[in-house]
């Protein structure tokens, strides 16, 4: 009787280790794979490892980076939003639209760009509130919700532009704004003059505007300021927690008096919210809108948030996670530009990683079952 | 036992439910002490569910009145049952299993604290150490409260749950099935529960239909069938074989 007691001690023990050890493998490999890559590209790539190729991959990064991180409180609750693509092209096409409209009548051209920032993260608030509702209050399921919401969305955005693919033809004042964020920097570098901080000067020598490094680029910070805000109201705070509680059980949160309909409204409100953002960013690098801007990576932002470890099935999952998701992705579409390897295999790598990532996150359920299983004939 | 002069915390009179034309319930008397356990036997369809949901104010009775601590609850809906003490643990548990103890005991009135007297955050360690506290009192106790649920053995949950009825102040606890769906040793666990809320003076109903929990826990059993109270057996008198001819109606024969 003795010994049985202590061999299931010792298997409760033994699962339970494992189980911890599976979360920790499950939230470190990604950063593992993300140094292997970088470690790898920096040693066979020419021009890799320089401040201005990590610089672009970031500023690159910034869009999935955003998409992703709304998409991380969506999958959390066990949900999906298919409509931020287009959303992000609605936010890009509804602002450039009104800053030249607004530039084009001879209004300054801050304020013109100020209300093109408030009308295009306004307008992608109507289809997240319309796939909040649809979802929480109508019980629609979210892939479908958002389905239709994408469909809706896509051809809202086309209307907008006439059928147009681009909206340029921004007056060169309100562009030379919009140029100073979207390709400056906090912080440069460069030769001969050292560290300049805030804007790059104008009179730049040939050599020194090669020598230009951007140490701190804002869209980069954009990004990380609004990256860094929703890690924070996940990990910490009562909204974060009732997330995760709607994403475990639905059912727990509504016995326990949560409001879950608005919780999740406001859920997809974000996610359309970080969509938004993600297209004025691109109209700021780019001065353009386009209804196609952030539709192709559709996929790559689900694809950072389920490399990042986040269960698709909800509950589980951390914005750190998506963050290195979301690098790994851009690390991967430059890098192998840079070695010359065909575009296209970056499809089959990303593929594998995603599947890696959902094998570690099953092999942790399959031993949390196993400990709690001991536990029981422990007892 | 209870004493003749000890006011019941929870008296239910005539309660009778209605669905169509079935009778689900059929002019239920049931009278619950404090610190009393009592069992509510019955075949499937006897009403034991129907009459829990009745109390815990899920249905609404088409006859009759339940009075809670003098209150009359018939019309009351579920969470304003709640409010006033009466907690329902279904077999599912309701609990956040991918949290862990303390804020499932806290879910949905997580504590907060001021970051930097500022911004609000849960206060995790608070609950941790309150959900520690009331597991305590259940004489439970969980290697680590950082763990979450679901690495918890079945008892280990059903424990929380009665931790969160406890810690929000549960005046009747009301279990469906609490030994279903576990294993023989964590059964065990949960009836050693059971009666450590009678100690705390805390009564429970208990729904079972295994008899050798009732026999152990229960201080009055009450079997029911097709909707009727068919009898009331104190544990002094009852024996499986009497219980059992009740619950089939071996008495209807005779």
């Amino acid at each position: 009787m003795e010994a049985t007691t202590s061999t299931q001690v010792r298997r409760v023990s033994r699962s339970s280790t494992r189980a911890t050890t599976l979360s920790v493998i499950a939230q470190v490999w990604p950063w593992l794979f993300l140094l292997v890559l970088v470690t790898y590209f920096s040693i066979t790539g020419t021009g890799f490892f320089t401040v201005r190729n990590f610089s672009n991959i970031l500023v690159t990064s910034t869009l999935v980076m955003l998409m992703a991180t709304g998409q991380t409180y969506v999958i959390i609750t066990g949900g999906i939003d298919l409509s931020i693509g287009y959303t992000v092209g609605l936010a890009s096409v509804v602002s450039a639209e009104l800053m030249r409209t607004l530039g084009n009548n001879g209004v300054d051209p801050t304020l013109a760009i100020a209300a093109g920032v408030l009308a295009g993260l306004g307008a992608v608030l109507i289809p997240g509130l319309a796939n909040g509702i649809l979802i929480a209050k109508v019980k629609v399921p979210p892939f479908i919700a958002t389905l239709g919401m994408w469909g809706i969305v896509r051809g809202a955005a086309f209307l907008l532009t006439t059928g147009k693919n681009v909206v340029g033809d921004l007056p060169a004042d309100v562009r030379a704004v919009l140029r100073q964020v979207g390709n400056g920097s906090l912080l440069y570098r460069i030769e001969d003059m050292g560290l300049v901080w805030f804007r790059q000067p104008d009179d730049l020598t040939r050599e020194q505007l090669r020598s230009l490094q951007r140490l701190l680029p804002y869209p980069v910070l954009i990004t990380a300021v609004v990256v860094l805000v929703f890690a924070f109201v996940l990990a910490r705070t009562k909204f974060g927690r009732r997330t995760y509680a709607i994403g475990g059980s639905k059912e727990a949160a509504l016995r326990a008096g949560i409001n879950v309909e608005r919780h999740l409204i406001v859920i997809y409100l974000l996610s359309a919210l970080t969509a938004g953002i993600a297209g004025i960013l691109h109209v700021f690098r780019f001065t353009a809108g386009s209804p196609l801007v952030g539709e192709p990576v559709l996929l790559d932002s689900v694809a950072a948030v389920v490399i990042g470890g986040t269960d698709l099935f909800g509950g589980e999952g951390r914005i750190s996670g998506t963050v290195v998701g979301a690098l790994i992705i851009a690390v991967l579409q430059t890098g192998l530009v840079m070695l010359n390897i065909d575009a296209l295999w970056q499809f089959i790598v990303i593929g594998c990683t995603i599947i890696i990532a959902v094998l570690v996150n099953r092999l942790r359920e399959y031993f949390e079952k196993q400990q709690q299983e001991h536990q029981e004939e422990y007892a | 036992m209870p004493s003749a002069t000890a006011e019941p915390i929870l008296r239910v009179e005539g309660v009778s439910k209605f669905f169509g034309g079935l009778t689900a319930l059929n002019k239920v008397d049931l009278e619950v002490y404090p610190g009393e356990v009592v069992a509510l036997l019955g075949d499937n369809g006897a009403g034991k569910s129907t009459l829990i949901k009745c109390v815990s104010g899920v249905y609404r009775a088409d006859e009759g009145r339940i009075l809670f601590n003098g209150h009359d609850i018939t019309d009351a809906s579920p969470s304003k049952v709640r409010e006033m003490g009466i907690e329902t643990i279904y077999q599912d548990l309701a609990l956040a299993e991918n949290l862990d103890v303390g804020a499932n005991v806290f879910l949905g009135k997580e504590k907060e604290k001021r970051l930097l007297g500022l911004i609000p955050v849960t206060d995790d360690e608070y609950m941790r150490r309150e959900a520690a506290g009331v597991l305590d009192r259940l004489d439970i106790h969980i290697p680590s409260l950082k763990q979450k649920l679901v690495r918890l053995s079945g008892g280990q949950r059903q424990a929380v749950a009665l931790a969160r009825a406890l810690y929000w102040d549960a005046r009747l606890i009301i279990m469906d099935e609490p030994t279903a769906a576990l294993g023989v040793p964590e059964q065990r666990k949960v009836l050693a529960l059971v009666k450590t809320l009678r100690e705390q003076g805390i009564p429970v109903i208990i729904i079972s239909h295994t008899m050798q929990d009732v026999m152990e826990v229960a201080d009055r059993m009450v079997v029911l069938r097709r909707g009727r109270k068919v009898a009331e057996v104190p544990r002094s008198e009852a024996t499986v074989d009497l219980l059992v001819k009740h619950i089939v109606g071996g008495f209807d024969v005779a």
